[in-house]
């Protein structure tokens, strides 16, 4: 990067270190970080949408709901993240790809299984297979995010049916004795109020997405945690211009200070959150509130 | 939910406006953890045997090729589900991979396996404690002989593994741990070495027979105008052909 990286076996320590800290492989672990970001901030939105849909129709009246609801919730909680990560996906992957095989392809005969191969025809292909890298990348990224909140979306939807059995049951009540129908009820007391009792549970969710983010190499989509890896490992000089021992120990622990901070600081604004949140309920916290007022 | 849905629509129909035809992209899978034969390099590209092979194939066999990197653990089901076209990651040809993918003719002669320790260990071959990548025919050879194996995800944790102590010696291609061997001097290849493996091949999918014949077309015709063996002696491969 820097002009005078031409030859960095005759730099000196710390103009050595400019070199080898801004290499081509370095800027890939800086974009990491923020496909790291990315990640989070599109996942977790969806993952309490999909656990708010979940604890909804698992609470509902209408019994098929409630059983698909109930069923989400504990088929998905039960299987292991990593098995989950390494099959579902492709399991997935291979549904959209069948779909578009049957709408784009009729006139194909062939079995789509061939032996151990999954073949479709060629226009089916997701991203096609002539598409750019970038498109595949972002593909391999969106698969991603969709399998991240379905599988914390079930942990989301626990927390949240049991934050909504949690309201007091007498200011539901009261709510129908005014007159409310079920719907109002639910959207007015039911859940304004749920969102203190579920905050704990939530926050616990994101600490812990936070730190699943390395499943993402699972999906062929390269984290934080890979590059460190890749670029800590003892290098010989014969296939690079920086070689170096063992490093990873350091690369992880630059990981650890960022995942630190990082939690650190999701746990300020989470308490600010609660702060908000627990503002004019009827619990302890917020019966404190309401007295230091 | 919605925004996913949305997301996933919009990205198919951009997919589909792109022209479609029969491989007009070729993306060659590879490791990228292996050098010489497949690596990162300092800028970030893979690099290697491996990569100026894959792409003087492609050249010839009028083929316009995209690199992709792919664990190594999941690489045949991706190539079988159809996320890559090709494997070129120094997979050597072996009855029980060719049961699931086909591979092309070899395209370095069967490699000998050595073993790499630390300088001064007394290494027991029978009843030792022998490191090796998970899924290579090095864990698959360990697992059968009498020695305990420990398997890795990456070759490079196997290295770090004999390193640290947790094991005796490590079992890998002849060609990555030479420059390992020759440039540390606290690590040394052993004596013995194990002859293991058919060559490494390229790995297609089964149903895949025309790509197949054009590389290997593409492979013979490097065979047979010495460029193959060019390559394998600029990055230290084995004996040529």
């Amino acid at each position: 990067m820097f002009s005078f990286c031409v030859d960095p076996a005759s730099l000196d320590d710390l103009a050595w270190m400019a070199c080898y800290l801004t290499t081509g492989k370095h800027m890939a672990i800086y974009t990491s970080v923020f496909t790291v970001f990315l990640l989070l901030a599109i996942t977790a939105p969806t993952a309490l949408a999909f656990g708010f849909l979940g604890a909804s129709s698992a609470r509902s009246h209408f019994a098929p709901l409630s059983w698909i609801g109930k069923a989400y919730i504990a088929i998905v909680r039960g299987v292991p993240d990593i098995a989950f990560f390494l099959f579902f996906v492709i399991a997935l992957d291979q549904l959209f790809e069948w779909i578009r095989h049957e709408i784009k392809c009729p006139d194909w005969t062939d079995s789509i299984w061939q032996g151990n191969d999954f073949v479709v025809c060629d226009i089916a292909k997701l991203p096609l297979g002539n598409a750019p890298q970038w498109v595949h990348e972002t593909y391999g990224f969106f698969l991603a995010v969709l399998t991240f909140a379905i599988v914390f979306g079930a942990f989301a939807a626990n927390v949240l049916y049991g934050a909504m059995r949690a309201v007091p049951q007498n200011q539901l009540e009261t709510a129908e004795a005014y007159g409310m129908t079920r719907r109002q009820v639910f959207w007015r007391i039911l859940v304004p109020q749920m969102w203190v009792y579920a905050l704990p549970g939530l926050s616990n969710l994101w600490m812990v997405l936070i730190k699943a983010t390395p499943l993402l190499f699972l999906l062929g989509v390269e984290d934080i945690v890979y590059w460190a890896r890749e670029l800590g490992g003892a290098k010989t000089a014969r296939f690079t211009d920086y070689p170096h021992g063992d490093w990873r120990m350091w690369y992880f622990l630059a990981l650890l200070v960022f995942y630190l901070l990082f939690t650190r600081v999701s746990e300020i604004v989470l308490d600010k959150v609660m702060l908000r949140l627990t503002h004019g309920q009827a619990t302890l916290a917020g019966d404190a509130q309401r007295k230091a007022a | 939910m919605k925004s996913i849905l949305l997301g996933t629509a919009a990205l198919a129909i951009t997919a589909s406006v792109a022209f479609a035809g029969s491989h007009s992209v070729v993306r060659m899978g590879t490791e990228g953890a292996y050098p010489p034969y497949n690596f990162i390099n300092d800028a970030g590209e893979v690099d290697g045997f491996e990569r100026e092979l894959g792409d003087e194939l492609c050249a010839r066999a009028e083929l316009t090729c995209e690199w992709v990197t792919n664990e190594w653990d999941s690489i045949i089901p991706n190539l079988v589900s159809g996320n890559y076209d090709t494997i070129i990651a120094g997979m050597s040809i072996t009855a029980e991979r060719d049961e699931v993918i086909d591979f092309t003719q070899n395209y370095t002669q069967p490699d000998p396996s050595s073993y790499l320790a630390l300088d001064g260990t007394e290494v027991d071959f029978d009843g030792g404690v022998i490191a090796a990548q998970a899924n290579t025919i090095q864990a698959a050879f360990i697992a059968s002989s009498g020695a305990t194996l420990v398997e890795f995800a990456t070759p490079d944790e196997t290295i770090a593994a004999v390193r640290n102590g947790e094991a005796d010696a490590v079992l890998a291609d002849d060609a990555y741990l030479r420059p390992i061997a020759e440039e540390n001097a606290d690590l040394v290849l052993l004596d013995r070495q194990e002859l293991i493996g058919g060559g490494v091949g390229m790995g297609l999918r089964e149903s895949d027979t025309e790509l197949k014949d054009k590389f290997n077309a593409a492979i013979q015709s490097m065979k047979d105008d010495g460029s193959l063996n060019a390559l394998l002696e600029k990055w230290e491969i084995g004996p040529g052909f």
